[in-house]
């Protein structure tokens, strides 16, 4: 646990000073806020822009955050000197994921807080995210551990962070796009949103939403034995 | 139980290239251990492996008993590295580097202010690692490895590319360390000061151990002249013989003040290192 709480704290500060990362976590609450209080068109759906940003912000800061950090720690090796510290490897990616998780349910609060929800969908809005966020960090942590260096990771994460914060907002313009998309997580991540007011989740969004969980969990388990991490 | 490291007859290779070959040897608890070779001998990938971070193809690694890949192996406080690569937080300060080192070892950040001291980095402590000179990073990760106070510490080149005064208080911290009792595993390619600091030493070259032993016992071992060779006051140089064959004349030359100087014509690890290898470890 001590070990965990080191692991948060240093990367805290860490992120603090790495403008690439932080940018990440509050450049789309930062811009829910905005273009939430200065465009009004009429006939826009309600928390237009909420629902919008809101999914971006779960396909892209996490995951691109996750596998940003890992790949880097293992580039610099400051992950190895860290690792012959009797410093467990799921000890290292759950204090890492931990603190992403964190900045991420931070910056969705900013989001809800633009949404001006009640204090029950509120709870429901967080909820939502808070699941997306957790998926998008085991993908990341995927990429993470499968790659060699930065380069590498931001090869593989950001064809990917397209995929899954794009894809929700073509889908609005393009049935057939929004047929595909309906099995990428993002998607009925914005879907539930959409309709977190009402609180009536379809199954079949919670069913694929743990089916993608299933299937990033299976990613990671796979990268993470590929990886050099558990040899140390 | 007296040795802090044994291995025997240790083999790896890298895609069929064989890197280490039947490597025995074993460092006695409270040495410090010098591993001589050339770039590209297979130092760095021995610490690998004793380290626990790679596992050998062939043959043992123990360190104090466990088998080093074992997780008791590498328990808290049982060993501290400074590898080839820093592995510094760049954008994190020097007391933020460290301060995080002491929350890992579980030890007080109080400590932190005596260890910059220590290693003259103090007045730099708010300086973020990236801003630091080479010998500056050097000094914070040797302070990182000494933090755990471990049992036994492994070294990878600590001096290389670094200027003389610093090399110099690299020595003398590692000095302090060996008093307390501290197993010193260091690779190096400078024979001075394997020399200076090493209890035993091993010469690698392409994978194997040349030659193994005390460096004084090496230089005696390869001292094919075993002659004194003795510089006389106008200049003239005389080789004795070691031995009571040549102790009367010695005996003259001092007795009428015309010694200037005496070395023996033992060689330097250098030399030693030559003869075998066919090249020197630059």
């Amino acid at each position: 646990m001590r070990n965990l709480i080191a692991i948060f704290r240093k990367q805290c500060k860490d992120t603090l000073k790495n403008k690439t990362i932080f940018i990440q976590f509050v450049m789309f609450p930062v811009l829910t806020l905005v273009m939430s209080s200065a465009i009004k068109i009429e006939g826009m759906p309600e928390n237009f822009f909420v629902n919008l940003f809101a999914t971006m912000y779960t396909g892209m800061a996490p995951l691109t955050a996750m596998a940003s950090i890992l790949s880097e720690e293992k580039e610099k090796n400051t992950l190895r000197v860290l690792l012959l510290s009797d410093v467990k490897p799921w000890e290292y990616l759950l204090g890492t994921g931990i603190q992403i998780w964190t900045m991420c349910m931070l910056g969705s609060s900013v989001i809800c807080i633009a949404g001006s929800y009640t204090p029950r969908t509120s709870f429901a809005f967080m909820g939502i995210m808070a699941a997306g966020i957790s998926l998008s960090i085991l993908v990341g942590a995927a990429i993470g551990a499968l790659s060699r260096n930065q380069m590498m990771a931001a090869s593989i994460s950001i064809p990917l962070m397209m995929i899954f914060s794009f894809m929700p907002m073509l889908s609005y313009f393009n049935t057939t796009i929004a047929k595909a998309a309906k099995f990428v997580y993002t998607e009925q991540i914005s879907i539930l949103l959409a309709h977190v007011g009402s609180w009536r989740p379809e199954p079949e969004s919670i069913g694929i939403l743990a089916a993608n969980m299933l299937a990033a969990a299976a990613l990671f388990s796979i990268a993470y034995r590929n990886s050099r991490l558990t040899a140390g | 139980m007296s040795d802090a490291v044994v291995v025997k007859n240790l083999s790896h290779s890298f895609h069929g290239h064989q890197v280490l070959q039947d490597i025995t040897f074993r460092v006695e608890k409270g040495e410090t251990f010098g591993l001589l070779g050339p770039s590209g001998a297979g130092k760095t990938t021995l610490i690998r492996i004793l380290t626990g971070q790679l596992r050998q193809e062939a043959g043992t690694a123990e360190i104090f008993g466990r088998d080093a890949k074992s997780p008791e192996g590498r328990k808290r406080g049982q060993i501290g590295a400074m590898m080839d690569s820093f592995g510094l937080y760049e954008r994190l300060s020097v007391y933020d580097n460290l301060a995080f080192y002491a929350d890992i070892y579980h030890i007080s950040r109080a400590v932190i202010p005596d260890i910059l001291k220590s290693i003259g980095l103090y007045e730099g402590r708010r300086t973020a690692a990236s801003k630091l000179s080479k010998g500056m990073k050097n000094r914070l990760s040797l302070a990182r490895a000494l933090m755990g106070s471990a049992k036994l510490l492994f070294l990878d080149e600590p001096t290389a590319g670094l200027d003389p005064a610093t090399t110099k208080e690299i020595h003398a911290v590692l000095a302090k360390e060996k008093e307390k009792g501290t197993t010193v595993f260091l690779t190096t390619h400078n024979m001075l000061e394997a020399e200076k600091l090493c209890d035993h030493i091993a010469l690698l070259h392409n994978g194997s151990i040349m030659e193994y032993g005390a460096p004084a016992d090496i230089r005696k071992k390869y001292d094919h002249q075993n002659r004194l060779c003795v510089t006389l006051k106008g200049g003239e140089r005389v080789m004795l013989e070691k031995g009571s064959a040549s102790a009367q004349r010695m005996k003259e030359y001092l007795e009428k003040d015309m010694v200037e100087t005496v070395h023996s014509t033992e060689p330097t690890l250098e030399t030693v290192f030559i003869e075998l290898a066919g090249k020197g470890l630059e």
